[in-house]
């Protein structure tokens, strides 16, 4: 595990990114997987090849030559993601937030946000950092079922449930797209360190873009 | 394309293979046999390489019809197996015939048998492994996460082998015994107060029946955890203490990220013994170096060359 920072920042998942490369390309099939974090980067390693303290060795330069390396000028991939904002938890959201729903709409979606890690189900990448008047704390109870292509907002952080699945982030709307396809190249068409803007649509468009699917 | 056809599923029979890798910056779940020392002799007793599609049968009560003349093997859990009403041994490989019945019973002691055929179950890979995700909707006989069925197809090809042949019976574990399970302390140890850690180890635990193939939630008197804020990559084996003290130990379902303070792994090897493990198990867990555990998980992969 290479804890990388004490805080996530705007550029750290690109460079994250950019030394998960790194050290692929360096150790190639010694590794079985690499997993950011929003702070870290996990390497699972080989045995059977390979152990810790070899791995740690090899790291070292390139850990020193990454902590150098000047910011990057990203040109990280802009994501414009159709949003029907008609989600469950829209109205109470709003109540919380002390806003109107109208509010809750042009904040969410006139804010552009970073993929931070990708995780917890697959194609689900956490989106930071969500503008402060919208942070609210999980749902006290977790739904059971989420539907697939829900929007939701959990503390500083939005993202988009690609499968239907247990959930306890507030449900603001739904994505007409397919989020993760294990048959698709890439599967997942959001990347670490991506720019992500949500563009409001109405139920019609929502209708469209969906059955194009 | 022949196989074996499947006349009763049984409770939770899935398809595995050893694992889906290479996916988990992207969320995707390694999956896998529960018990990789069960499903690695099942394989080897066939002279099937590491990996090869075999049937994880949770609970047992699975019957199948063969539509080819092959050889199969069951470990793991201890079930009657039977081919037309005929016993065969456990942790052993046997003939099959087109046209017999093979049935495996109720478990008696663990919870999964692994049953392998020569040459291996064939299946389409989704991201490269057949490996049944259920969570996910991935692998399986039909690529989309589901458990058997009755009228699926399991196709193989036809095999012989000239003999029986055996696991010896010191690698056949006794599923009735207590199991002590090795931890290697580590991941958010050292944030946890010194007598929670040794509360971990000096108390009995009991495996919780909402306990599945994604983890192993412990139940006890609870522990006193520290906070993590961000999320991270995890490791199956890894133990996990959410504020409500009460331990899960990720399990081959798992989700590769998670933000639960960690206070150590389970010993790769002991994650086989704990999948055979039922509801309300009392469990006892013993620390273990890493070094020791890397030594005989290389000794163990070298064996059923991993």
């Amino acid at each position: 595990m290479l804890v990388l920072a004490e805080q996530p920042d705007a550029q750290l998942p690109l460079r994250i990114a950019a030394l998960a490369e790194q050290i692929r390309l360096r150790f190639g099939e010694q590794l079985i997987d690499l997993v950011p974090g929003w702070t870290s980067l996990l390497l699972h390693y080989d045995l059977s090849r390979t152990d810790h303290l070899t791995l740690a060795q090899g790291l070292t330069p390139l850990l020193e030559q990454w902590l150098g390396d000047p910011p990057l000028e990203s040109p990280a991939t802009l994501h414009e993601i159709p949003i029907w904002y008609a989600g469950e938890d829209l109205q109470e959201v709003a109540r919380l937030c002390s806003l109107s729903v109208e509010q809750v709409i042009e904040l969410h979606s006139a804010s552009e946000y970073r993929v931070g890690a990708i995780g917890f189900a697959p194609g689900f990448a956490y989106l930071g950092e969500l503008p402060e008047r919208l942070v609210l704390p999980r749902r006290a109870t977790p739904r059971t079922t989420v539907p697939a292509g829900s929007l939701a907002i959990a503390e500083r952080q939005t993202a988009i449930y690609p499968q239907v699945s247990p959930g306890g982030w507030h449900l603001l709307g739904l994505c007409p797209w397919r989020l993760f396809e294990a048959r698709r190249e890439p599967p997942c068409p959001l990347a670490l360190g991506d720019r992500v803007r949500f563009v409001a649509v109405d139920e019609q468009r929502f209708r469209d873009e969906r059955s194009r699917q | 394309m022949k196989g074996l056809r499947v006349l009763k599923p049984g409770p939770l029979s899935l398809l595995q293979d050893g694992g889906r890798y290479g996916w988990q910056h992207l969320g995707v779940s390694p999956a896998g046999p529960l018990d990789l020392h069960a499903a690695a002799w099942a394989n080897r007793l066939l002279g099937n390489p590491w990996g090869t599609p075999l049937l994880e049968v949770a609970l047992g009560d699975l019957e199948l019809l063969a539509e080819v003349d092959t050889w199969v093997a069951v470990c793991g859990a201890d079930t009657p197996i039977g081919i037309d009403g005929q016993t065969r041994p456990a942790w052993s490989r046997f003939a099959v015939r087109a046209g017999q019945h093979l049935k495996l019973g109720f478990v008696r002691s663990g919870q999964r048998a692994y049953l392998a055929v020569a040459g291996g179950f064939r299946a389409s890979a989704v991201l490269g492994s057949v490996s049944t995700q259920a969570r996910e909707e991935l692998g399986g006989l039909h690529g989309l996460g589901g458990k058997l069925v009755a009228g699926d197809l399991l196709s193989c090809a036809p095999a012989r082998f000239a003999l029986a042949a055996s696991v010896p019976w010191t690698y056949q574990p006794d599923y009735r015994a207590t199991p002590v399970l090795r931890v290697i302390t580590g991941g958010d140890a050292a944030e946890f107060d010194e007598d929670q850690l040794q509360a971990f180890f000096a108390r009995s635990w009991q495996l919780s029946p909402q306990s599945d193939r994604m983890g192993a939630r412990l139940q006890g008197e609870a522990l006193v955890a520290p906070e993590r804020q961000w999320s991270q990559g995890v490791a199956s084996g890894a133990i996990q203490v959410p504020a409500d003290g009460q331990p899960i130990i990720l399990m081959a379902d798992r989700q590769t990220m998670g933000g639960y303070p960690l206070l150590g792994w389970l010993h790769p090897l002991d994650l086989s013994r704990l999948a055979q493990c039922p509801a309300h198990q009392h469990l006892r867990f013993i620390a273990v170096s890493l070094s020791d555990a890397q030594d005989e998980l290389r000794r163990f992969y070298r064996f059923f060359g991993r």
